[in-house]
Formats: C-alpha cells, structure tokens, sequence
C-alpha cells in the first residue's frame, strides 16, 4: 500500500510542481505586483522607486474610460458571438447527425480543418478578404448590393467575430456531434415509433440530452472570450480598422505593460480580468448546476 | 405513422446536405485563397482576382522565402517544430503521468487535489502571461527557448483528458497480472500502463502541439531576439513591415501557407485522435 501511495506521488508531482510555477506563482504575483506603483524619485534625477499604493492601480484602471470600453466591447462580442457559434455549431451537428446526410466523415473533417490555421494567420486571411480591391468577398457582396465596410466602426464588431466563428465553428460542432451519437439509439426509436417527426426529435430529444456539452462550450467559449487579443491585434494594426490598441482589456493590459512600461496598471488589469472570469465560470456552473439538481 | 412521399424525402436530403455544403464552402475558401494567393507575385496579389494564377510565381516566392535574411524563416519554422514537438512529448508525458495516478490510485485528498486541476483548466492563460514573464526576467530566462517551453508543459485539461483515457484504456487487471509477476509501480505504469493507453496519448499531444504551434501571446511577450521566435510572431513581425513595404506581402501569404501545412497533415491522418479527444471532452 505505501508502495502505491509513493508511485502515485512521484507520478504527480511533475504535474504539480510545473502547475504552480506557472500558474499559481504567477497569479500571486500579478496581485502583488498590482498593489505597487513605479514612481519617480525627488526631482525625478533619481530614477524610479516602487511604492506601495494599495489598490491605486484598480482605481486607475477602472477610472480609464479606454479600460472601461474594453469590457463594453467584450460584452457586445460575447452577446454577439456566443449565441451565432453555439446555435450554428449545434445546428450543424444537428443535420450532421439526422438520417439523411450523407458523407459524415468529410464534413466532420472538412468543417473542423480551419482548427489547424493558427490564429494570427486565420486573421491575416481575413483581413485580405476584408479589404477592398483585394477581396472577392468584397466584390460579390457589392455585387449583390451589399456594401459593408469591415473597417469602420460599425464593421469592427463583426469584422472580429466572423474570425472566431470561423476558427471554433467546427471545433464546436465536432464536440456536439459526438455528444450526439454517445445517445441511446433506443430511445430516438421509441420517439419514432411515437410518431415524433425529425424536428420534434431534434429539439425536444436529442438537444436536452446534450445539455452537458452545451454548458461545457458556453464554458469555454466565455472564458476564451475574455482572452480576445490576436484577431483585434492584427486587424488593429495598419488597416486603417475601427479597432483600436486598447480595444479589449488583454490589450490594455499589453500596451499598458509594453508600450507605457506600466507593469502595476497591467497587473491590475489583468487581475481584474482574471476576476471576471472567475466570477462568470462560477456564475454558469452554479446556474446550470442548480438547474440539474432541479430537473433530477 | 405517416411515412413521407419520396419527394419531399428527396427535398429535404437535399436541403440537409445543401447546408452542410454551404457550411463547407464557409470553411474552405479562406484556405483556397491561402493556396492561389500564395503563388503570386507582389503585383499580382494587390490586383486583385483572387482565386486565379494571374501573377503566378511561386517558385519566387518559396525562394525569396528561403532567402530572406540569410534563411530566417525556415529558422522559425524548425523552433516551431521544436517548441510545439518538444513540449507536447513532455507535456503529455507528464499530464498522462498524472491522469493515471489519479485514476489507478486511491489517496487522502484525491478529488480536492483533482479539483483544483479542473480549476486550472478555467484559468485565462493569456492574464497569466504578463507576471510570467517579469518572474521570468527575475529568473533571467527571458528571451531564452526555456521562457516558451516551459510554461506550454502544463495543461490541466491534458490530465483530465489522461483520467478519463486511463480509465478507458487500461484494465485493472492488466496492473494486477504484472504486480503478481512481481513488477514494482513506476515499471508497471512505464512498461504497461503506458502502452496501454498510448491512444490517449496521441490525442493529449495533437492537441498540445497544435496549441503551441498556434500559440502567439506568450512568444510575443517573452522573446525579442527573432533566432528564437517561432513561426507565428515570426510571421506577425513581416506583417508588421508589409505596411510600409509590399514586398513583404508574398513572404507572410507564402509563409503562411507553408505553416499551416504540418497541422493540416496532422488532422488528415490522425481523425481517430482528434474525434476521441472531444468526444471524452463533450460525453462526461
């Protein structure tokens, strides 16, 4: 038996000592760090020294309208984007999984293929078919009477959410088709039998029974949201885009670090950042799990 | 039950497969784009017409790649490999390392130490990248291959992915025969747990490598020396120069291509992974 306890420990302790030196060290000192400001010394022929200012920093961050913007974009990309990726990724697993498609195989593999395309050069593609003169995405919805400007401001939002659908769509959709196929055949049979039609079956069945994969992709997706910075990143720089350099609070955070030098603001924001998402995986496991608890 | 006509059976086969097509086409022209734009010269490229050969040079182009700055791309793209190669060996060895204590093993604190896993999987990583890299700079590896490695061994989802793989992979009885035979605990999980669950362990490194392939915040924060970046900020750095000089738009639609082709041949050949790996994600 203390054979078994000490394989186990020596099995994990790889895990965990690398699991705190970057994640736990890390996240106390983003908040140590946060409660200290660099100032200049005297006159300011000193140099700098760090002082502890308590929660000046969050003050100063939450007081910075840009920072505040920050969240405000995020929200409408969350309510923007959440519903359009979990509503088409489930759609499609839905027709994937219905009797009549043909060809499972090749979609499941042609639908999760942009998975493969790292971030930064999906949105480099994009921003090719964004800008037009370049774009034959442009061209034909011109031609068809649909002109939108994917820089202006108005275009910002969408331009940076049909990259993320792009990227997760399929991903998202291969998670629900297997939940899908993990159902009991049995019971899509007695429903049948019952003389439930296909749409009946897809929503009031299969759909519910999914509901745990549901919550795990909303999960994800919310916490990924938070995280927003590569797409906006490149759409920011040089494209004459809407979006700016402090568009989302990842990238408040890294202007603040590296273009101000300003690493207690930085920390501060990314605390409060890593806040929020504790708070809204808290908030989604309770609501859903209460929700469980309910039903059973 | 009434059974549909053969018409409207036909009518909506057809529309079922209708939108997975469209959904297809969605997905896949970003990347034709990829392949015809990627043969074109400077002026070919801003000419617009896309999807056809106008301009075609893409011999230029993969020379033009070889040679720039005495080869510096194919310099990023072997640190990719070995980033993303080198990592998800590590990675996965110890994820499934853990995922099979927790699995085969009983002891005091068990689950709350497996929660706190699961909490590490909620972590936003990118927030994390700042204090990593001012604790790095304390340490004195920024701007070192070890500031990119070593935060990309660690992937709490890893170990949960490796519990429920050793769970399904590998019998008790399997462990039993060989502590019978006389087998100590490290050489059964080496020689027998390992093996057994060498599936999972596939899954658990397509998915890190493809992570660190992709992965673009934490290089750019930790590295300003560019012998040492990876592709993906290699490629962001040409961008950044494209502005100003249009030259360099071939370079980064070429060198994209040429990035994205390893992943893609990853995908193609190893489905059975990938669709494990999110089917033991989504059926918990």
């Amino acid at each position: 038996m203390k054979a078994r306890t000490r394989a186990a420990a020596f099995l994990l302790t790889p895990f965990f000592v690398l699991f705190t030196a970057v994640m736990v060290v890390p996240i106390g000192y983003a908040v140590w760090l946060s409660l200290f400001t660099e100032k200049q010394s005297g006159l300011g022929f000193g140099g700098t020294e760090t002082v502890f200012t308590g929660l000046d920093n969050y003050t100063a961050a939450l007081g910075d309208r840009a920072f505040r913007e920050g969240f405000g974009v995020l929200l409408g990309y969350c309510l923007f984007y959440i519903p359009l990726l979990i509503a088409g990724a489930l759609g499609l697993a839905l027709l994937l999984d219905s009797a009549l498609a043909r060809a499972r195989r090749f979609f499941q593999l042609a639908l999760f293929l942009p998975h493969a395309v790292p971030g930064i050069i999906a949105a480099l593609i994009w921003v090719y078919l964004y800008t037009p003169q370049l774009s034959p995405v442009v061209e034909a919805m011109e031609a068809g009477g649909i002109g939108f400007d994917f820089f202006s401001p108005g275009g910002a939002l969408p331009s940076v959410v049909n990259i993320a659908l792009w990227e997760w769509l399929g991903y998202n959709m291969v998670i629900f088709y297997a939940a899908l196929q993990a159902i009991d055949r049995s019971v899509l049979e007695a429903a049948t039998v019952d003389g439930a039609g296909s749409w009946r079956i897809a929503f009031s069945i299969k759909v519910p029974l999914v509901r745990a994969s549901l919550v795990m992709v909303g999960l994800f997706t919310v916490i990924g949201s938070l995280q927003l910075f590569t797409e906006p990143l490149i759409l920011n720089k040089g494209t004459g885009s809407a979006v700016t350099s402090t568009w989302t609070p990842n990238m408040y955070a890294y202007t603040a670090a590296f273009d101000r030098n300003d690493y207690g603001l930085a920390a501060a924001a990314s605390v409060l950042l890593a806040l929020t998402a504790a708070l809204l995986s808290f908030g989604v496991t309770r609501l859903t799990g209460r929700r469980k608890e309910k039903a059973a | 039950m009434s059974r549909p006509r053969p018409q409207s059976a036909w009518l909506s086969k057809t529309a079922v497969n209708g939108a997975l097509v469209l959904a297809v086409v969605y997905m896949l022209f970003p990347l034709v784009w990829l392949v015809t734009a990627a043969t074109k010269d400077a002026g070919g490229l801003l000419a617009g017409n896309a999807f056809s050969f106008e301009g075609f040079d893409l011999g230029g182009n993969l020379s033009r790649l070889a040679e720039y700055n005495d080869g510096i791309y194919f310099h990023w793209y072997v640190n990719s490999l070995l980033y993303a190669g080198l990592g998800a060996v590590v990675c996965s060895l110890i994820s499934v390392a853990a995922g099979y204590a927790f699995d085969k093993y009983d002891f005091r604190g068990k689950e709350k130490l497996f929660a706190v896993v699961l909490l590490g999987v909620l972590v936003p990583t990118t927030a994390l990248a700042l204090p990593m890299y001012l604790l790095a700079s304390e340490v004195g590896i920024v701007n070192t291959y070890w500031a990119v490695l070593i935060p990309v061994l660690v992937n709490p989802f890893g170990v949960y992915l490796s519990r429920v793989f050793s769970a399904g992979y590998i019998p008790d009885e399997a462990l039993e025969a060989a502590r019978i035979d006389g087998a100590g605990e490290l050489r059964t999980f080496w020689s027998i747990g390992l093996r057994m669950v060498m599936p999972g362990f596939v899954t658990v490194f397509l998915f890190q490598f493809t992570a660190i392939w992709n992965n673009f915040f934490l290089p750019l924060v930790m590295l300003s020396d560019q012998k040492l970046f990876p592709l993906s900020l290699g490629l962001y750095a040409w961008n950044s120069n494209a502005h100003a000089e249009p030259d360099f738009y071939p370079l980064v639609v070429t060198g994209s291509l040429l990035a994205v082709v390893p992943l893609v041949v990853a995908f193609v050949s190893l489905q059975r992974h990938w669709k494990a790996g999110l089917t033991a994600g989504s059926v918990k």
